[in-house]
């Protein structure tokens, strides 16, 4: 029987090990542990949210997420990199902003590819061409005062356009009316993706105009995915989700960090220090040293000792 | 001498057989704790075929068919044995300061293939096309984002984080994997602390 004595200082005696065969009880007990699992809780699926949707359910949110997507108040239009030319909206890692290092590579117009791009494909209404007609031959400057005026009356009104006082907003009611009804017939949401293409996988402009609403805050939270539920390690449902995300998450629920503006640069900023040391702990003096101090490896090699210390006191 | 022969030739001198698949082990790994790092390696192999299957009909076939479901159920409880049992592994070895004696190369090994696991579980939700994909997608940008990354890594594009989490990831963690065992056979395994050799690294 051959032996391997590579074991670097380890002159002490050896002991039979059939690897092979560990291995295929492993990946045996493994795969009935994971049909089982699987048979007994099954997985989570709950459905993906469209425009329409949203549009359909909650209106008055999805008119006013579009109000600001037009007045360029909403959160991916006052983003900064990588969607948007804003260096003072970067996240800051104290003195430095690594949000602004690559610049814009995802450039996100949300007045034009959020509202007016897809308007301009609905066809044969006349009051939308009119509108939009309107639209193009103003000055940006008086579009944006139409625009903030119109937001301003509209979360007055609660996001009711009825109940919007009446002033002076350009044709932006008929484009945000018109821009509800191409969302609830289930237009928009292709018209979002599709950006002049045939095949696409890129869902950033919809995802983006999604999450600058309310209506899937509410869904996630609903589901305890809330940043402040510890949500990015949990799931749908009473599942496991990604509990080895707990460092991760854990800092969000925590001061300053759950305060500050620059939160998710602090937070990576740390994570990628702390992982840095995870890899390196063989050269951190101190680390390094804990487990000699913790002595769990006395359990872990407790035949060992046992047979160590007997073979002492026998001799003594 | 040809290239062949001197990499045949390295290959033996590092790895002879009886490294390469011992059929003993020193009298002191003799403990169920030693059982997590292959249970990590055979999970990893169940992780690979649910999601061999899963990719077979596309990622829309487990939201349409109860079969495709269920195999999206092995596939989540799989990776979920997997992370489990490596953080077990990762643990222990920890505590046995299993980097001693030129061991140090087989810890990192171990710690790089744990974070390539997170990203692989990362990825993977992101890529379920449901409201967890679709939450997550959108609140992870922000850190991402926050240092840079998300300009080249995005996770609100489908297509990207498909291909990094059926291609990429998990032919990383194949070869870091391959590295790690190839480590321990070649150091062995780390004896108990007293009779260390070498000192700290």
């Amino acid at each position: 029987m051959s032996r391997a004595v590579h074991e670097e200082s380890w002159v002490g005696g050896y002991r039979d090990y059939d690897l092979v065969k560990e291995f295929v009880a492993a990946l045996v007990a493994v795969t009935l542990l994971t049909v089982g699992l699987a048979f007994v809780f099954g997985s989570p699926d709950v459905h993906q949210i469209t425009l329409a949707q949203w549009s359909n359910a909650s209106p008055s949110d999805f008119l006013a997420t579009a109000a600001t997507e037009l007045d360029r108040t909403s959160g991916s239009a006052t983003y900064g990199a990588p969607y948007t030319h804003d260096p003072s909206a970067a996240q800051k890692l104290g003195p430095i902003t690594p949000q602004n290092w690559p610049g814009v590579t995802k450039p996100v117009d949300t007045v034009n590819d959020f509202v007016v791009m897809p308007l301009r494909a609905v066809p044969g209404d006349t009051q939308l061409t009119q509108a939009l007609g309107t639209w193009d031959a103003t000055s940006p400057g008086q579009r944006d005062s139409w625009a903030k005026g119109y937001d301003s009356a509209l979360q007055t009104a609660s996001g009711d356009p009825a109940k919007v006082a009446s002033g002076s907003y350009g044709p932006v009611p008929v484009l945000l009316g018109q821009l509800l009804r191409l969302a609830q017939s289930g237009g928009l949401d292709g018209a979002l993706l599709e950006q002049g293409r045939f095949y696409m996988t890129d869902y950033t402009k919809p995802l983006l105009f999604l999450a600058d609403g309310t209506y899937l805050e509410d869904k996630a939270r609903a589901e305890h995915l809330g940043g402040d539920q510890w949500g990015m390690m949990n799931e749908t449902g009473n599942y496991p989700g990604q509990p080895w995300l707990w460092l991760y998450t854990f800092w969000y629920q925590v001061k300053p960090f759950s305060t500050s503006d620059n939160a998710d640069a602090l937070v990576w900023g740390l994570m990628m220090l702390l992982t840095a040391g995870f890899v390196l702990v063989p050269f951190l003096p101190g680390i390094r040293s804990l487990p000699r101090y913790l002595r769990v490896y006395r359990l872990i090699w407790r035949d060992y000792y046992r047979s160590v210390e007997g073979s002492r006191q026998l001799r003594s | 001498m040809s290239w062949t022969s001197t990499v045949r030739d390295r290959s033996v001198e590092a790895f002879p057989p009886d490294r390469l698949l011992p059929d003993q082990q020193p009298v002191y790994v003799a403990s169920w704790i030693y059982v997590f790092g292959v249970l990590t390696i055979a999970s990893f192999l169940v992780v690979l075929a649910t999601g061999s299957l899963l990719a077979i009909k596309g990622p829309m076939w487990w939201h349409t068919s109860d079969l495709g479901h269920y195999v999206n159920s092995l596939h989540l409880w799989s990776v979920e044995l997997f992370m489990a049992f490596m953080v077990v592994h990762l643990w222990a070895k920890f505590f046995m300061a299993a980097w001693r004696g030129r061991r140090a190369m087989t810890w990192i090994t171990g710690a790089v293939c744990f974070l390539a696991s997170i990203g692989t579980a990362f990825t993977g939700y992101l890529v379920q096309q449901n409201l967890d994909s679709q939450w997550i997608s959108t609140q992870a940008k922000d850190g991402l984002d926050s240092v840079g990354v998300g300009a080249y890594f995005n996770v609100m594009d489908f297509g990207q984080m498909l291909m990094w989490h059926i291609a990429l990831l998990p032919a990383a963690i194949g070869v870091v994997i391959l590295l790690h065992v190839l480590l321990v056979r070649r150091r062995g395994v780390v004896p108990p602390l007293p009779a260390r050799a070498g000192g700290d690294p």
